[in-house]
């Protein structure tokens, strides 16, 4: 009786309300930190090198198979579920186990994954001899290694020609490097050369200027490139010679052999073998090659430099523009402009282009800036390259600048703040010692407010570098043959396409052929993406909290 | 010295003077480039609605020799028109002064005479000559366009496609009066009405002979039978399943011809009102719609439309009334769905039937006009006039298929069963009618919206309360961060959770996610509950306002507990699978990336934006009120109940007027979350596509200055004005309850 009354009075007394407020508070950070935790979780454990597993699994039809791989994920369905997708489930059971494997072997089964049931599982062993071998196509390769060929003899066989691949894997990794930096750098070099020399041309034709002295300019540096390209072209042969004269043979789940050239091996580890400190070392080789090596097979493998670099450049080119305008801006309404229901409107209106949605800013973007002022610019300063397009076509500058409008709102507002917190005994003080008002400005009020500036620009850093949707329609793209900057005249190329992790995250997440296998790196971006913006936003925080208390103390 | 000084001083006013013209020049310049973005997006949009405009270029006496006209055609460039006269001869002529620039003629056999003429797909030049012997012959008009010289030059012919051997229609030999030809790659059907009042219909197939590879056309000729007195209009549809006949008094007879062994007649129905002649009868481009024009100056569009029962039935769909005079005649546009109509006042209409839009009417010539002619471009049109003269004309009709009512309301689609709301902006076929409905996106928008703000509302709301009455001020510290944290996640980032992470889990575990909305609240209070049981001794521990620390736990528990117990209450309540129950049992569908998964992830990122407002709104509430309530004796929940939330509920509305506009621009998640179907269903199971998600997925595609591209630039200045205008509105409340808060 009494503990009824007792509920009542507490409904009464409406605490029930003042706990699910707090339990609104709970949950939604639980949704944050939990959601930070899923990201670091997936993206953090997809470097470390999961045991191989070799089972003997009951197919449908009963025979016994022999699959060697990693269990990726495993679930509990409901029994009645896989019953109607027409899997054989014992009778009386409520829930399977069942496991995302990754059988890997693409080129031998044509399938990197298969789910497995539990109880069709007869046999799990982790022999220690299991070999990873990440290679350049195909993806992983699981099996063990039966014999080492030199030329297509066999050297060595079983144990023996596994330390023999890894000693020769190094050999072939140096060979690569060279190729690469062969094919990327300087082969690249005599094509951008080719491409403008052919513009020159082109352009010499258009002005009608194109005299015999200037074609035969042009053939002699044409004839030059030519040469210096098939001496490296010499040069490469030879190197391939070397690098595939080593092969590997390989045995996979269920006897079959696969010969792989050595050119193609990326890595190889034996995880059942390895200690943990081993697979420590081995986890920071990873996460270094996610950070820095270009992506492998249709991005879902190997590493996300370019579009880290790309995010970057963006971001910073973006800065240039944003910065003096915002400021300028930020000073006029601030400083200059009469306030009134002008200046009121016009903060109203930049407020809320904050909260203009940022495609609108991506379809402004491709409309003006790509179509109709890169249109125009070509037609001006490119009629050599018509009709391919250089800046009439989406590229970094037009990304960057189509952020830039999006992010100026943020610069304004945070500036405007910080100028509004400057004391006016400061300003007054200037001004009484003789200073005018530009003087005022640029030596004692812009310094004092610089902190909120540079607030507002790291929130815009952060926003830009998190936005995709505007990126789509003004220069992203999922693979950029080259980088905005290189050793190429004129080094900054700001017509380029280029990439970015906000993208890469869903161009690999939802349109990559094998989301399956490209799942943890999308994570990892993730992660990578997710602490990157957590920091500057943290950054930024933190200097407004300082400046804060900066400002309480030159009040009073 | 002094000078020096003067000197300086000056320099540093004039410096003073230059900054502040450089400032107010590049302020203004950034307000004005702000200002851009909207009148951008205005001028790609308003082309979409701008009428219709055309020019007379020329008239000209008719080119070539006396004698009947029978067809007009222009050619590509529109440099060249063409005119099929009585005799078989072509005379090709420059449209632009009339001068005939060669004559073809058609190869009749010695001895016969063209009764009949007809013209088949605009687009391939198709023409076919009945003759007076029963049989027919089918002849192309082809311009080969060559460049010697980097000159443009266009060489017009006659071609043969079927062969110059005229094919038999008619076995019986009669002469024919009236004829249709539609050919494709290996089937070809005539269609004709003979002299003796019967109808016939051949149909040619290639075959390959068994002998060697050369390929023969086998015929086969069946009699249809007789519907009208007199056979004035025959049409016969590309895909040669459909025949029209009719007379001019309005009797139309359909016909289901697919089965060339056994024509079947479907209808015959009236398609002119009372007291009227029926003067033109043509094809829209693609062959489904029927045009008809009437003595009155009337035209209407009909098309097979199929009824309950199976059956197609000829409907009539729309009219245009804009002209006075009996229609003469009418020309389809190639591969839009507009046409031209010409009348015997001299006037020329161009409409369109998807947009139901009527772009020009204009006097061409003083008298009645007999035949049209539209450009393949449809930028140029040749009306001959009944005084000999013939008219060229340029237009300028760059997007006919955008209307009010083709935007926002019903259209009937052509195969369509009733008036619907489609967006369906592209397709492989070159005469696919463009379904620029933006009803369903917007639909979609708002649905995704409703969602999220559904998840989103409560969840801030209450916990923007919480924070800003009860909580304690180090919690605060913590908690203020972390939802700024959360507001700064990018949206690509929750949008690839919840498209590969949410969507499957929510499908697994369907009715753990349902329970789990049902136990978290009760389980939170009956947790506070249980708390407030406790022994004083622990109780006093836990300061007040660190609730939400104490409560983490339980809701992780029972979030658990909602994900542990899901199979099995699926085994319980839902016979083991809750999809298969929804889609049997309930007759709903389930998409695995539905409305629900569109609402948790867009609640997420909602939750920061509205919650930051609430709680600045609430905090601010002068302490004195509180504290006047509470000294009243009121508890701390009456207080923030009855005098807190209702002081600050302005910025509540304003918070949830933002939070919303951010759901509605809101690309990233949607895009990623929802299997972007552009369906009409607000169900919580389905998916759905929203206006930004569509702009993403379709404008890379779109040709630059195309309808599609500016209706995409329509879509974006939608959102923009919409979150604009709520955003202001948003803002303007905020603004006056500030001043509020300071008076009081």
């Amino acid at each position: 009786m009494s503990s009824n009354r007792n509920i009542r009075s507490w409904f009464a007394s409406g605490s029930p309300w003042v706990w699910l407020c707090a339990g609104a508070v709970a949950a939604s950070l639980v949704a944050v930190f939990g959601l930070l935790a899923l990201i670091a979780v997936r993206g953090l454990s997809f470097f470390w090198p999961s045991d191989l597993v070799e089972v003997e699994y009951r197919e449908r039809d009963g025979q016994i198979v022999q699959l060697v791989g990693e269990i990726r994920d495993r679930e509990e369905v409901p029994a009645e579920r896989l019953r109607s997708a027409g899997v054989a489930v014992p009778e009386g059971a409520q829930e399977i186990t069942r496991y995302l494997f990754k059988i890997g072997n693409r080129d031998v089964y044509g399938l990197d994954f298969r789910t497995l049931v539990a109880h069709d599982i007869v046999k799990q062993d982790r022999p220690a001899n299991l070999v990873v071998m990440e290679r350049r196509e195909w993806g992983d390769l699981f099996g063990q290694v039966s014999a080492l060929k030199e030329a297509g003899q066999v050297i060595a066989e079983g144990e023996a020609a596994w330390r023999e691949l890894t000693a020769r894997l190094t050999r072939a990794e140096q060979l690569y490097a060279e190729i690469r930096s062969i094919e990327k750098g300087e082969i690249g070099a005599i094509n951008h050369g080719m491409e403008r020399l052919r513009l020159r041309q082109r352009g010499l034709e258009l002005e009608d200027a194109l005299t015999e002295a200037a074609k035969a300019e042009l053939a002699a540096e044409r004839a030059e490139l030519d040469q210096r390209y098939s001496g490296l072209q010499q040069r490469l042969g030879s190197l391939y010679r070397d690098i595939r004269r080593d092969s590997v043979v390989m045995e996979v789940a269920g006897g079959r052999r696969v010969e792989v050239d050595m050119s193609k091996v990326v890595r190889v580890f034996q995880p059942n073998a390895m200690s943990v400190w081993d697979k420590s070392q081995h986890y920071a080789a990873k996460l270094w090659e996610f950070v820095s090596d270009e992506p492998r097979e249709a991005n879902t493998e190997g590493g996300i430099f370019p579009a880290i670099f790309g995010t970057v450049m963006m971001v910073i080119i973006m800065s240039i523009f944003v910065t003096p305008f915002g400021v300028v801006a930020a000073l006029y309404l601030r400083e200059y402009a009469k306030q009134g229901p002008l200046t009121r409107l016009i903060r109203i209106a930049v407020n809320n282009l904050a909260g203009v949605p940022s495609i609108v800013y991506g379809v402004f973007g491709l409309g003006f800036f790509v179509y109709f002022l890169g249109g125009n610019l070509d037609q001006l300063f490119y009629p050599e390259a018509l009709p391919s397009p250089t800046f009439g076509t989406p590229g970094i500058l037009w990304s960057s600048l189509t952020l830039a409008i999006l992010t100026l709102p943020v610069v304004i507002v945070a500036t405007e703040e910080g100028l509004a917190r400057v004391p006016r005994s400061v300003r007054e003080g200037s001004l009484a010692l003789g200073a005018t008002k530009a003087e005022t400005l640029w030596r004692v009020v812009l310094p004092m407010a610089s902190p909120a500036l540079m607030t507002g620009l790291i929130l815009a850093v952060a926003r830009a570098a998190g936005e995709v949707a505007p990126l789509m329609l003004v220069g992203v793209v999922k693979l950029a043959p080259s980088l905005p900057l290189d050793d190429n005249f004129p080094y900054l190329h700001l017509d380029r396409k280029f990439m970015h992790l906000g993208f890469h995250i869903f161009d690999v997440g939802f349109q990559s052929p094998n989301v399956e296998a490209a799942r943890p790196l999308v994570y990892a971006t993730a992660l990578l993406l997710v602490v990157v913006i957590i920091a500057l936003n943290l950054t930024a925080v933190a200097i407004r909290n300082r400046l804060r208390e900066k400002y309480r103390t030159l009040e009073s | 010295m002094i000078a020096a000084g003067a000197r300086r001083f000056q320099r540093r006013l004039l410096k003073d003077v230059l900054a502040r013209h450089a400032v107010a020049v590049g302020g203004v310049g950034v307000i004005i480039a702000i200002v851009l973005i909207f009148f951008y997006l205005l001028y790609v949009v308003v082309p979409l609605f701008s009428a219709a405009e055309a020019e007379a270029v020329a008239d000209y006496a008719v080119p070539g020799e006396a004698g009947a006209t029978l067809h007009l055609a222009l050619e590509e460039q529109t440099e060249i028109g063409a005119r099929f006269l009585g005799d078989g001869r072509v005379v090709f002529f420059a449209t632009g002064d009339g001068r005939s620039l060669e004559t073809a003629t058609v190869a009749v056999p010695d001895g016969l005479n063209i009764s009949a003429f007809g013209a088949g797909t605009p687009a391939r030049g198709i023409v076919a000559y009945g003759l007076s012997d029963g049989r027919a012959l089918v002849a192309r008009h082809v311009y080969r366009v060559t460049f010697p010289n980097d000159v443009r030059q266009i060489t017009p012919a006659i071609e043969y496609p079927m062969g110059v051997e005229p094919l038999t229609v008619d076995p019986q030999g009669a002469g024919l009066v009236k004829v249709a030809v539609r050919g494709g790659e290996d089937q070809a059907t005539i269609v004709a009405a003979t002299a003796d009042g019967r109808m016939v219909m051949t149909r040619l197939s290639k075959e390959s002979s068994f002998l060697d590879d050369s390929e023969v056309w086998e015929s086969n000729t069946v009699t249809l039978p007789a519907v009208a007195r007199e056979v004035h209009f025959l049409l016969l549809d590309p895909e040669q399943r459909s025949l029209y006949v009719a007379s001019d008094d309005g009797e139309l007879s359909y016909f289901d011809v697919s089965d060339a062994d056994e024509p079947r007649l479907v209808q015959r129905l009236r398609v002119v009102d009372k007291d009227r002649q029926l003067t033109t009868l043509r094809f829209l481009a693609g062959g489904i719609s029927l045009l008809v024009g009437d003595s009155a100056g009337t035209i209407t569009q009909w098309f097979p439309v199929r009824d309950a029962r199976n059956n197609n039935v000829l409907t009539r769909v729309r009219d245009f009334r804009e002209q006075r005079a009996p229609i003469n005649a009418i020309a389809a546009e190639f591969d839009r769905k507009g046409f031209l109509a010409a009348d015997a006042r001299g006037w020329v209409g161009v409409y369109h039937t998807t947009a139901h839009r009527t772009l020009l009417v204009a006097p061409v010539s003083q008298a009645t006009l007999t035949h049209l002619a539209v450009a393949p471009r449809a930028n140029a049109l040749l009306a001959q006039a009944a005084d000999g003269r013939v008219h060229f004309w340029r237009l300028h009709n760059e997007h006919p298929e955008v209307s009010w009512s083709s935007l926002w309301g019903k259209v009937w689609y052509e195969s369509y069963e009733e008036p619907d709301y489609v967006w369906q902006s592209s397709s492989a076929s070159d005469d696919f009618e463009p379904k620029f409905s933006l009803v369903p996106i917007s639909f979609g928008t708002i649905k995704a919206a409703f969602y999220a703000m559904l998840i989103a509302a409560p969840l801030a709301i209450l916990g923007a309360m919480f924070t800003a009455h009860f909580m304690a001020p180090r919690l605060r510290r913590i908690v203020k961060p972390s939802v700024e944290v959360m507001e700064a996640l990018p949206t690509v980032i929750l949008g690839f959770l919840a498209g590969l992470w949410l969507a499957p889990f929510v499908e697994n575990y369907l009715p753990g996610v349902f329970s789990m909305l049902l136990v978290l609240p009760v389980g939170i209070v009956v947790a506070g509950y249980a708390w407030m049981n406790l022994p004083g001794r622990v109780r006093h521990r836990v300061a007040d306002g660190w609730e939400p620390a104490l409560l983490i736990p339980v809701v992780l528990g029972l979030g658990w507990l909602s994900v542990f117990m899901s199979p099995l209450l699926e085994e319980w309540f839902f016979s083991g699978d809750m999809r298969q129950w929804l889609s049997h049992e309930m007759g709903v569908g389930f998409d695995q990336r539905n409305a629900l998964v569109v609402g948790i992830a867009m609640g997420f990122a909602v939750v920061p934006t509205i919650f930051s407002i609430a709680e600045d709104a609430i905090f601010g509430v002068p302490k004195h009120l509180t504290q006047g309530s509470l000294a009243l004796g009121a508890t701390p929940w009456q207080t923030l109940w009855r005098v807190v939330l209702l002081t600050a509920s302005p910025g509540i509305f304003s918070a949830l007027m933002i939070g919303f506009g951010r759901a509605v621009g809101e690309t990233m998640i949607v895009l990623m979350a929802t299997g972007n179907t552009p369906v009409m269903d607000f169900s919580i199971f389905q998916g759905l596509r929203t206006l930004s998600a569509n702009i993403a997925v379709e404008m890379p595609e779109s040709e630059v200055n195309s309808t599609h591209y500016r209706v995409l630039f329509l879509a974006a200045l939608v959102l923009f004005m919409f979150t604009f205008l709520f955003n202001t509105l948003a803002e303007v409340v905020r603004q006056r309850l500030r001043r509020k808060y300071s008076s009081l």
